[in-house]
């Protein structure tokens, strides 16, 4: 790892672990979920020094459209809109700080503990197409049939979900409200 | 055409050329927006000037309990993705980033459109700010899948998401000419991320000017730049992707790729004057319905021609 890409990743993690911490300190729910998104956006960015350019940039991608969906759903679903006014970020304090630092205490003494493999192999000259060929070339039927299924049981949950919706805009004939 | 990395020294060349491009789009729609009114159209291509002199004496505004970070970051956050977005496109035969998922980058940058909208509007504790934050939301929901997939097609094409594959990939046809369809998409795709024309609901009046409603001073001027610069990065993406990028007879590739951009650009600045505002609620039921089937259906097109080929 070179100097520059050595300076990138500490940049990055520690972007990463503030933003992470911001989630939990701020007073505002829009600011919690864009440091969340922050955080995700420098573990993203991480991901490219990797060489995993691919993966690096969905998740950016993916996160920061998440985020952008999440903000509006939190804003929306809270009581008393805490959104425009200050409130805490955190609940059950006890017990979530017990289990964090369980968690953090066997996944660091993991890392320190654990024999670590060395190397088998070289990475592929193409990683996106490789990455490709892992995750679709003999999976593809399950992809091809599970994609169909969870889209159908999105789409259903919606519809039970909104008793009225396009009955509501369409009236109850379904032929919109400029034919009636 | 090979396309190589140059150094990051000339990313401020790169940063100037998005800016005069997105100035020369802001005059024209002064000329457009004059002779529109009834005065003679070059009294309109100063706009532009008279834009910037104006805002940058104007006072910012700072509405009782602002999230001024988070308005901040949104209000920049639109001409960092224009920036952002331009990094990766080939101008000729130079890249300032030759990313091998160069069509992933540039769609995850339109992402950040998306945040730096909803922030925008969320940043002046406004409420019709924050409206025109989720309306555009709202519209984004309609063009966005729409434009994965009309980008997907000259990748699949191209069997490469490096953008100067692309475009080697387009040396004997332009891929405008067998993926219309998608291009149409792209194309409605950059006037929306630009908050522009037919999905600029966001902004509309009838919101009282929407996420910017409160903006003044020099967040109005970031805001408008960063528009007018999406709006060029993305035809300056769509002429890489679509119109063959630098391939052209006689010109270099450099001045084909300007040229190019310059008249998708013109293209879109007129047409989204022409063009009646759409709700966003209105906007989802065509998009989902129409506009996303019949841009799959390209790709499939596209696939088989790709497969048939070998």
């Amino acid at each position: 790892m070179s100097v520059v890409s050595g300076i990138v990743f500490w940049v990055l993690a520690v972007v990463a672990i503030a933003a992470g911490v911001a989630v939990f300190r701020v007073d505002s729910m829009a600011r919690a979920t864009y440091a969340l998104a922050a955080s995700f956006v420098a573990v993203g960015l991480t991901l490219l020094l990797l060489d995993l350019q691919f993966l690096g940039v969905v998740t950016v991608l993916m996160m920061v459209m998440e985020m952008a969906v999440m903000a509006i759903y939190m804003i929306m679903f809270m009581g008393m809109n805490p959104a425009l006014m200050p409130m805490s970020m955190v609940h059950g304090k006890r017990a979530a700080l017990a289990v964090s630092i369980g968690t953090f205490g066997v996944l660091a003494a993991g890392a320190l503990l654990v024999p670590w493999p060395t190397r088998r192999g070289a990475p592929a000259a193409d990683l996106v197409e490789s990455l490709g060929e892992a995750v679709m070339h003999s999976k593809m039927l399950v992809m091809m049939t599970v994609s169909p299924v969870l889209f159908a049981t999105i789409v259903a949950a919606l519809v039970l979900a909104l008793p009225r919706s396009r009955y509501d805009r369409l009236g109850d004939d379904l032929r919109g409200p400029d034919r009636r | 055409m090979t396309v190589v990395q140059v150094s990051a020294a000339w990313v401020p060349v790169a940063a100037a050329l998005l800016l005069a491009a997105a100035t020369a789009a802001a005059s024209l729609d002064g000329a457009l927006a004059a002779r529109a009114s009834g005065r003679p159209a070059a009294q309109g291509l100063a706009l532009p000037a008279a834009e910037t002199a104006r805002l940058f004496r104007q006072r910012r505004r700072a509405p009782v309990a602002a999230d001024t970070l988070l308005g901040g970051v949104g209000v920049a956050g639109l001409l960092v993705a224009a920036l952002l977005m331009v990094a990766v496109v080939p101008f000729g035969r130079w890249t300032v980033a030759d990313l091998s998922v160069g069509v992933a980058w540039f769609n995850a940058m339109d992402v950040l459109v998306w945040a730096a909208v909803w922030l925008t509007g969320w940043g002046p504790n406004s409420v019709h700010a924050l409206v025109g934050g989720y309306r555009f939301l709202a519209t984004a929901l309609s063009y966005e899948l729409p434009l994965m997939f009309a980008l997907t097609a000259p990748a699949v094409a191209a069997g490469s998401l490096r953008l100067g594959d692309v475009v080697a990939a387009q040396q004997d046809l332009w891929f405008v000419v067998w993926m219309p369809v998608a291009f149409v998409v792209f194309c409605a795709a950059v006037v929306a991320f630009s908050v522009a024309g037919p999905f600029s609901a966001a902004v509309g009046s009838v919101t009282a000017g929407g996420v910017l409603a409160e903006a003044a001073g020099v967040d109005r001027w970031l805001a408008a730049t960063g528009r007018y610069a999406l709006l060029s990065a993305g035809s300056a993406f769509g002429a890489t992707a679509f119109l063959g990028g630098g391939h052209g007879p006689l010109l270099p590739a450099w001045l084909w790729l300007l040229v190019k951009t310059g008249a998708l650009l013109t293209g879109l600045v007129v047409l989204r004057r022409r063009l009646p505002v759409l709700r966003p609620e209105r906007l989802a039921a065509p998009a989902w319905l129409v506009v996303l089937p019949l841009v799959l259906l390209q790709l499939l097109a596209v696939s088989i021609v790709v497969v048939v080929r070998g």
